[in-house]
């Protein structure tokens, strides 16, 4: 079943268009990455599911509904959560706060996802108190990562969470990434770290210059040799 | 010692300001040239100081609480305190007489008790102005997405068009609210202190505790201070951003209108100009403290309050907003992120 549906999506900023028409969907229970060279409109696609940047013809629809036009707060309330690529926490707040920030749309009591999400990401659960700011990147993101999952979405856009990270660290997130899905939560990625990221994608899209250049099985774009030695670095 | 220095900085970091050793050297300097200088200083005008600081803090945390969240310099804050001060003066002065509400003597204060039944009737009505304002200019400014010194610019119209009405209703003269008595305290060194204000200094005190309360504990409170953080962010994490930005006006206002009416109080006359003129020690502290951050507009508004009173002892007292205005360029050129620069990331 389609989950979410964008539609010969435009969008840009200003003069400037950026995506030229793009038509992606993500059924239930996904995951789906999007690669492409930088500049390519990959983060401008997400900022117009989410509603942070305008859709200026086309469509986004999640879940049958129509959202292009909502307002980022009302896009929220459906089910679609978003986590940035960059300051992505609230830097003056406590962990604990964010992730009561992350559960602001709440009414009933959400100590219990807390609770979990500390259990998801021990590493948030020893210093609830401490300031996110002063937090290690590979920390922040699980914080980012964290916060957008109180509101328990039905879906989750990550934009570049590896971003920055060590190896290590990068491997702990993709790990946690794999446990969030499994969990039932739909995922759509932005990528630059491709080959991992369509390691474990069900499918894959290729965006080049604001337009869909391919897409295919995660699987089926990794062992393509164009794909391999155009946009995986050979 | 070292035990008290380490709760200093952790009561510090806790609320926001980076604290550092460097913090903690100039901080024992400064004591220990304050303490110094004590013996040549009238310890009244130190008293004087703190009396000022306390008015200037309640105006500077609702000025950088506007700043920090809405992002733009609120030049009519100023002109929030002298609706205040107005406002409580045509409730004392007008409608409780005309309902026969009359002035009697409360305790030592110059005031009767229908201040303390004005105060929060004048208070409420300028955040709801503030708020209305806000939905008539502010917003669809924001809306349309202009640049932030326009909305700037747009306040100062706001702080122009409050002082006419003030100028039009009650004319340019120096007004005064009902003054039941006249007595003063007096303390050793020579320190005159009247009643007025320790009522002052206990207003600002609850006040600024509360609002502690309000921004550490209440979720509209960490609202704010995420939104202060992070706007694109509180809106995708599905903070509700209208309420955020009416909330910050109602508190803003609250404080601002509150701090007019004590000022009307010290200085014990009104005159529409009275919040305009203290807009310069107020935007002092604010850059003092670190803009966007209300407890370092706390600190600032009493080494502000505090200098600006000592000063007149060997400067004119007319020089004291120069004074103000000096310590805020010097502020700017040397650490323009404030003295608690640093703290946001």
């Amino acid at each position: 079943m389609v989950l979410l549906e964008a539609t010969d999506v435009v969008a840009g900023y200003g003069q400037t268009e950026i995506l030229h028409g793009v038509s992606i969907f993500v059924d239930q229970g996904e995951v789906v990455t999007i690669i492409g060279p930088n500049g390519c409109g990959k983060s401008t696609l997400m900022k117009a599911i989410v509603g942070m940047v305008r859709v200026r013809t086309g469509s986004v629809s999640f879940q049958g509904t129509d959202i292009s036009g909502y307002p980022p707060e009302r896009i929220v309330r459906t089910g679609l959560c978003y986590v940035p690529q960059t300051s992505n926490v609230f830097p003056s707040l406590t962990i604990r706060e964010n992730l009561e920030m992350g559960a602001f749309l709440r009414k009933d009591d959400y100590r219990g996802r807390i609770g979990q999400m500390f259990d998801l990401f021990p590493d948030l659960a020893a210093h609830p108190g401490r300031k996110a700011g002063s937090l290690s990147g590979g920390q922040r993101q699980m914080l980012a990562i964290a916060r957008a999952l109180m509101l328990d979405p039905v879906m989750l856009l990550l934009d570049e969470p590896s971003a920055g990270l060590s190896p290590a660290m990068m491997q702990t997130v993709f790990d946690r990434i794999r446990e969030i899905n499994e969990s039932g939560v739909a995922l759509l990625l932005v990528e630059q770290n491709a080959r991992d990221a369509l390691g474990m994608s069900d499918r894959g899209y290729i965006l080049v210059a604001g337009e869909k250049r391919l897409e295919d099985t995660g699987k089926d774009l990794l062992n393509n040799p164009e794909v391999a030695s155009l946009y995986l670095g050979g | 010692m070292g035990r008290l220095v380490t709760t200093i900085q952790d009561t510090a970091r806790r609320i926001g300001l980076a604290w550092t050793p460097a913090h903690t050297s100039v901080a024992i300097v400064v004591i220990a040239l304050a303490v110094g200088f004590l013996p040549f200083v009238k310890m009244g005008l130190v008293v004087n100081g703190v009396f000022l600081g306390a008015i200037i803090a309640l105006g500077a945390v609702g000025l950088t609480l506007v700043y920090g969240i809405l992002n733009f310099a609120n030049i009519a804050h100023g002109d929030y305190m002298t609706m205040g001060a107005y406002t409580t003066l045509f409730i004392v002065g007008y409608l409780l007489p005309k309902v026969g509400v009359e002035g009697s003597g409360l305790g030592p204060f110059t005031f009767g008790y229908p201040l303390l039944i004005a105060l929060p009737v004048a208070v409420a009505a300028i955040s709801a102005g503030a708020v209305v304002v806000d939905m008539m200019v502010y917003r669809r400014l924001r809306d349309r997405g202009v640049n932030t010194v326009v909305v700037s610019m747009a306040s100062l119209g706001v702080a122009i068009a409050l002082r006419g009405l003030v100028q039009i209703i009650w004319g340019g003269d120096i007004e005064r609210y009902p003054r039941e008595t006249r007595q003063v305290f007096h303390l050793p060194m020579d320190v005159r202190v009247p009643p007025d204000a320790i009522f002052i200094t206990t207003v600002a005190i609850i006040l600024v505790v509360a609002l502690y309360l309000v921004l550490d504990r209440t979720k509209m409170g960490k609202a704010m201070r995420a939104t202060a953080d992070n706007p694109d962010l509180a809106l995708v994490s599905g903070i509700d951003t209208g309420s955020v930005v009416r909330w910050t006006w109602v508190m803003g206002a609250a404080l601002a209108a509150t701090a007019g009416i004590l000022l009307a109080v010290y200085q014990a006359h009104l005159l529409p100009i009275m919040g305009w003129k203290f807009l310069i020690p107020l935007f002092a502290a604010v850059v003092l403290g670190g803009i966007g951050n209300p407890y370092g507009a706390l600190v600032g508004a009493f080494v502000i309050g505090v200098t600006s009173e000592v000063s007149t002892q060997w400067i004119n007292p007319s020089y004291k907003p120069a004074v103000a205005f000096a310590i805020m360029i010097g502020m700017l050129l040397v650490r323009p992120r404030g003295i608690f620069g640093g703290g946001r990331s």
